[in-house]
């Protein structure tokens, strides 16, 4: 393409192939482009989606969130508001339940998914298979989604937050275990050494030499699986496992508009604060945990 | 002086514990705290377990239950006469996450600009309008998900709406703390160079954060995925319907199916947005915590 006239880093050879570059980039961006515009009307036709369709439905969606509220009005805002949440014991009831369940949950998975963790750490599994076999185990534990285990514990422990409790406890194993094992393949191996000179069992190698490397880091994720945990408790109770998603669904099959919405304000104020909580005591615990070393 | 270690008497080291009790052992005082701390979790965890009845005989027999009810049942997987079919909801369930994504995405492009600290002057517009995008955030897809299918009726277009809103507040958050981590040098560059208004904001700012956007797009999609799968539990379209079906039918060995369909198409998704990803950014980033990226 270039010409022989135009040597090596002169301004002519420069231009020639700047314009090969742009014209290359163009190609392929456009290739690209193709190729997302018939992904995206090959789903379009799959979701059944079109643009009328969302249109007609704008409206509809916010005919329904303007009857979540009912009428409040100012002289009366006491008497209103004590309407509005005619329900409070028994929903506040169900938040205290939704809590407690994402509170056990969190304890009994990270209590197992914590054990599980140093067999499917690399360095910490004395065999290879244990560690592939464990990695797998849980890799299904975590990729099944929670309210699917719900489903399933359902039937075996029948309507309640117990199904609900195992179904987030089980997904928590999965997900807490393969984090902690990160974690663990991660420490420095002199510690481990030094305990396994001494004459150190197992065990000791973890308790002296493992657990005070990761403790600070498994603190910072149980924190963080804690806050997941309660949204996922807030919706197990669509399947019947539990908690104040149960009184949601039903308020919205039953068509309750100002109960739902009340429920809602409820959630999204519980999840907000849990945030701001976890968010809060992350620092702290994180904080405590590098200024003791 | 040398001292050497067969010196040392176990009375040397009592008289060094005398002498330096801190350096040995926690004071009491942060003894009782971290007994209170500990009971305290101890005393709640067993309350939970009687209050949820573990301890009652109903928990043995749901174990018990479980394990050869469900368990066993799950094993083998039947009813590939209907694969072609349950291949079919799965391509709409991928079709809802991607159009609920990219949905999301073009909502949250013009917001994340407004939430940006360093784009937007008035500081309530863009307090305002980060707190929205949390407040769209906190609530769960399945909520939505409800809330749509109420409003809108069954099928996928409630799940792509549910998706559209929850990703729009998780985008505009993403977004906007990639604006702000905006290098200031490469406007400046653009400016002096003589460029107008528009030609900063296209060789200034959108080089710096489309890589950025574009990766946590897809990573989004890629989760999306997994939440689009299980949204038709309340109708709202998708393979979640038909799993719900079987499980609620017990029709344990169907529901294994679809469980390890489910499980692959997402492990594909995986595979395809990371070599996407790789190709289109050079983003080589090691996947997340796996499951609930959108709170990161």
């Amino acid at each position: 393409m270039t010409t022989p006239a135009a040597p090596r880093g002169s301004p002519a050879r420069f231009e020639v192939e700047y314009a090969a570059y742009r014209r290359a980039k163009r190609i392929y961006a456009a290739l690209f482009g193709a190729a997302f515009v018939v992904c995206l009307g090959a789903a379009a036709i799959t979701a059944k989606f079109d643009v009328v369709t969302l249109f007609q439905g704008l409206p509809r969606t916010t005919e329904f969130l303007v009857k979540l509220v009912p009428p409040i009005g100012l002289a009366t805002f006491a008497h209103d508001m004590s309407e509005w949440y005619w329900g409070i014991g028994k929903w506040l009831d169900s938040l205290l339940n939704t809590l407690l369940m994402a509170y056990l949950a969190t304890v009994i998975g990270t209590a197992i998914g914590g054990f599980l963790s140093f067999f499917a750490a690399r360095n910490l599994a004395r065999h290879y298979l244990i560690y592939w076999v464990m990695r797998r185990l849980l890799e299904i534990a975590r990729t099944v989604p929670d309210i699917v285990w719900a489903l399933m514990f359902v039937i075996a422990f029948g309507i309640g937050p117990l199904a609900g409790i195992l179904a987030i406890t089980v997904h928590t194993v999965g997900a807490q275990g393969k984090l902690f094992a990160e974690v663990n393949e991660n420490i420095s191996p002199l510690p481990i050494d030094g305990v396994r000179a001494a004459g150190g069992t197992w065990f000791q190698e973890i308790r002296f030499a493992v657990l005070p490397q990761v403790i600070p880091n498994y603190m910072s994720y149980t924190f963080w699986r804690l806050e997941l945990n309660v949204r996922s408790a807030t919706i197990v109770g669509f399947v019947g496992a539990g908690g104040i998603g149960h009184d949601l669904f039903t308020s919205v099959q039953l068509l309750y508009f100002a109960d739902v919405g009340a429920i809602l304000l409820i959630v999204v104020a519980t999840i907000m604060l849990i945030d701001v909580l976890s968010e809060m005591f992350r620092h702290s615990a994180i904080g405590k945990a590098s200024f003791a070393q | 002086m040398t001292v050497r270690l067969a010196d040392i008497t176990a009375a040397d080291i009592a008289a060094e514990r005398a002498r330096f009790p801190r350096a040995y052992a926690p004071t009491p005082r942060e003894r009782v705290h971290f007994w209170l701390i500990r009971g305290s979790g101890a005393a709640l965890t067993v309350y939970c377990l009687y209050r949820f009845g573990f301890f009652s005989a109903g928990f043995l027999h749901g174990v018990s239950k479980f394990g050869a009810v469900v368990v066993a049942q799950l094993f083998p997987p039947t009813g590939f006469a209907n694969l072609p079919m349950f291949v079919m909801v799965m391509g709409e369930t991928i079709a809802m996450a991607f159009i609920g994504t990219l949905l999301g995405a073009v909502f949250a492009f013009p917001l994340s600009f407004l939430a940006s600290r360093n784009v937007t002057r008035s500081r309530p517009l863009q307090f305002g309008t980060r707190r929205f995008a949390d407040l769209l955030r906190s609530f769960d897809y399945l909520i939505w998900a409800l809330i749509f299918v109420r409003a809108i009726g069954l099928g996928p277009l409630a799940g792509i709406m549910a998706i559209a809103i929850v990703e729009t507040g998780t985008f505009v958050k993403l977004y906007s703390e990639a604006i702000e981590n905006l290098d200031r040098k490469q406007i400046d560059g653009v400016m002096a160079a003589g460029g107008d208004g528009l030609q900063r904001i296209r060789f200034g700012v959108l080089p710096q954060v489309l890589p950025m956007m574009l990766s946590n797009t897809l990573y989004m999609f890629e989760h999306n995925v997994r939440s689009a799968s299980i949204l038709g539990i309340v109708g709202a379209g998708g393979i979640g319907f038909l799993l719900a079906d079987r499980l609620r039918a017990y029709e344990l060995q169907e529901a294994c199916l679809i469980i390890i369909l489910i499980i692959v198409a997402v492990y594909a998704i995986d595979y395809l947005s990371k070599v996407l990803r790789e190709r289109l950014i050079g983003d080589h980033r090691r996947r997340e915590p796996v499951d609930d990226a959108a709170q990161t």
